[in-house]
């Protein structure tokens, strides 16, 4: 299948151009803007001196192109560069937190998703009544929400007023020891090793920036949920499904659900983006050590280097999530596949 | 979405209504978007007489009262330096609503004319665009604008321009679709027939009919603008202390969440979801409107 194989190459080759073109403007980003990141790493109570020790150090005294090529190198060959802060690798000081944020946005994701399908289903089967208005009240609320203020609120409610959630400091009771270190996700390392007590701070611990992050990324899944749906049901085969005495409930299930979950699956990519930027918040309300922190950290501190570590993460990861989407909509559709 | 030839009736059929009497009617039918626009109105009033109104000097300590709760003194109650949070937060209207308005106009001016050029000429030039615009939305919006801003440093000019930077690309995209559908309309043609210049034609005849739908992306910009220029406050990156802005004061506010101060952040909090709920329903209500009279 000539056509199929085109149309993976030509989406492969996209996307690398992409991210050949986010280094380059990274390195612009970091190396350009700043008048001089040496000065900004030595902070302002530096001496000409070490101003100068940086600048050969990072080779900002090299004609700009070979600084680049020397970048563009030690980013392909996987290398962030380290913080200028700790001197550690950035590399391994993300992935010690990556886990820390992907437990976080997981458990949110799949928290949004129930909820989104849920919601968007119940406004689609009831469209025009009262429950419908009630559901894309929420959609509206939740795509348009300061996040960081509603996380404060729940916080508030249920840590200070009814006491429900643990006080919001990082991942666990202070006290409780971490889980052995197998996948970094907490809920199941302690699963693992078989101690439930940690499973269960683990989980108190989780539950709440969870549902918080969740409520703002189901909005645009609960938005999109209802206008397939509704688009399903208005068809003409659920019609002619209803015609011929399927019931109502097999119709919303079987054929309606299905055939709403393509064009759910490709928002993923917008959803990725809703959760990565609301991870960012949710992590400083509740001192959350994941990557998100980290970036703001290093923002603050003027660690460049963290920074672009992180940003370049991120967009490898964006980039590749709408590449498997594309990719899975390739194969799914007929219209691409046989063109 | 595919447009249907609308047929008119012959023009002595056509009622005529006064633009007054189709607002009225207006209003009835999209009752959430008359709601959202008084909501923006009342906001636009309390920027330009808010620190009229305003009891105090929005930095005037009052070493007496910290942290008092509401109360007839202190509507709204005060911070930890004893700063009144009212004056605090009407004061902050007027800075929000401008870096709002900034952002999302100077995205719309700079996308919707770029995607208009690279739409109408094609070719290498909208190939390179385009990767451009790929390229800047590599990255989630809030976190293009989180990095640009830490890179530019902590003023206001430079968080108009880092959030701005974000939504270009949304701006581009929309115009220059639209633009795709409308240089194939004949009098596309018969303008640069006549003898305008190619770049004319373009700005000036073409583009008006293809700024709907970023016209209404400018209405959502708007409060998606309010909530990363907050949203970067709170994080400690861009609007900085002690100025009076929603997204400082929540931030500032933050510190007594343990000890409960609730009104620290509660009230600029609100102020600053209020807005974007309704930047958001008018978004969605002219998207609806707007839909519905293209048929």
């Amino acid at each position: 299948m000539p056509r199929l194989l085109r149309y993976v190459l030509r989406r492969i080759g996209l996307a690398l151009v992409t991210l050949a073109g986010v280094v380059v403007f990274v390195f612009l980003l970091t190396h350009i803007l700043p008048s001089n990141p040496a000065a900004l790493r030595a902070g302002p109570l530096a001496n000409a001196e070490l101003i100068r020790k940086y600048e050969r150090e990072m080779g900002l005294d090299q004609p700009l192109y070979v600084q680049f090529t020397r970048y563009a190198g030690e980013i392909l060959s996987g290398n962030l560069g380290e913080s200028w802060k700790t001197g550690q690798p950035v590399l391994k000081e993300l992935g010690d937190r990556l886990p820390a944020t992907l437990e976080l946005a997981a458990t949110a994701f799949a928290m949004a998703l129930i909820i989104g399908v849920l919601l968007g289903v119940l406004a689609a089967v009831y469209a025009g009544t009262w429950i419908d208005q009630g559901v894309r009240l929420y959609a509206t609320l939740g795509a348009a929400q300061a996040l960081f203020w509603l996380a404060l609120l729940c916080v508030h409610v249920f840590y200070y007023s009814l006491g429900w959630a643990p006080a919001p400091l990082d991942r666990l009771t202070i006290g409780v020891p971490e889980p052995p270190l197998v996948t970094g996700l907490f809920t199941v390392d302690s699963l693992l090793a078989g101690q439930f007590h940690t499973l269960l701070d683990a989980l108190n611990h989780l539950w709440l920036p969870a549902l918080v992050l969740a409520f703002v990324v189901s909005a645009p899944i609960v938005k999109m949920t209802r206008g397939s749906m509704l688009d399903t049901l208005n068809s003409d085969f659920v019609r002619t499904a209803r015609a011929i005495g399927v019931s109502r409930r097999s119709v919303v299930v079987g054929d309606g659900l299905r055939n709403a979950f393509i064009p759910i699956l490709t928002m993923i990519g917008i959803v990725f983006g809703y959760l990565i930027a609301g991870n960012v918040v949710v992590e400083k309300v509740f001192s959350w050590a994941g990557i998100g922190q980290y970036a703001w950290n290093a923002l603050t501190i003027n660690d460049f280097n963290a920074v672009q570590g992180f940003v370049i993460l991120i967009a490898v990861i964006y980039v590749g999530i709408n590449l498997a989407i594309d990719l899975a909509y390739g194969f799914i559709d007929p219209r691409i596949r046989l063109g | 979405m595919a447009s249907i030839p609308s047929f008119r009736v012959s023009p002595v059929r056509v009622r005529r209504r006064s633009l007054w009497q189709r607002g009225l009617r207006a209003v009835g039918r999209w009752r959430l978007l008359s709601f959202g626009v008084l909501l923006i109105l009342l906001y636009l009033a309390v920027a330009l007489i808010g620190p009229e109104v305003a009891p105090y000097e929005p930095n005037a300590t009052h070493p007496q009262s910290t942290l008092e709760a509401p109360s007839s003194g202190f509507l709204l109650g005060t911070d930890k330096f004893g700063r009144d949070i009212y004056s605090r937060v009407l004061y902050a209207t007027r800075l929000d609503l401008s870096i709002a308005f900034s952002v999302a106009v100077s995205a719309f001016l700079v996308g919707s004319i770029i995607g208009a050029l690279s739409g109408y000429y094609g070719g290498i030039v909208d190939d390179v665009v385009m990767r451009v615009v790929d390229v800047l939305l590599a990255f989630p919006a809030f976190i293009l604008a989180m990095a640009l801003t830490g890179i530019l440093g902590d003023t206001v000019p430079n968080v108009v321009m880092a959030i701005s930077v974000a939504y270009v690309p949304y701006f581009i995209r929309l115009t220059r679709g639209e633009m795709l559908r409308v240089r194939t309309l004949q009098y596309a043609d018969a303008a640069v027939g006549v003898g305008n210049p190619r770049w004319r034609v373009v700005l000036v005849h073409l583009l008006p009919n293809a700024l709907t739908p970023a016209f209404i992306q400018l209405t959502l910009v708007l409060g998606w603008a309010i909530l990363d220029a907050a949203g970067l406050a709170f994080l400690g990156l861009g609007i900085t202390p002690p100025t009076a802005e929603w997204g400082v004061m929540v931030a500032e506010g933050a510190q007594r969440i343990i000890t409960g101060e609730w009104w620290t952040w509660l009230f600029p909090g609100l102020a600053i979801v209020i807005i974007a709920f309704g930047f958001s329903i008018v978004g969605d209500g002219l998207r609806d409107l707007l839909a519905r009279e293209e048929r």
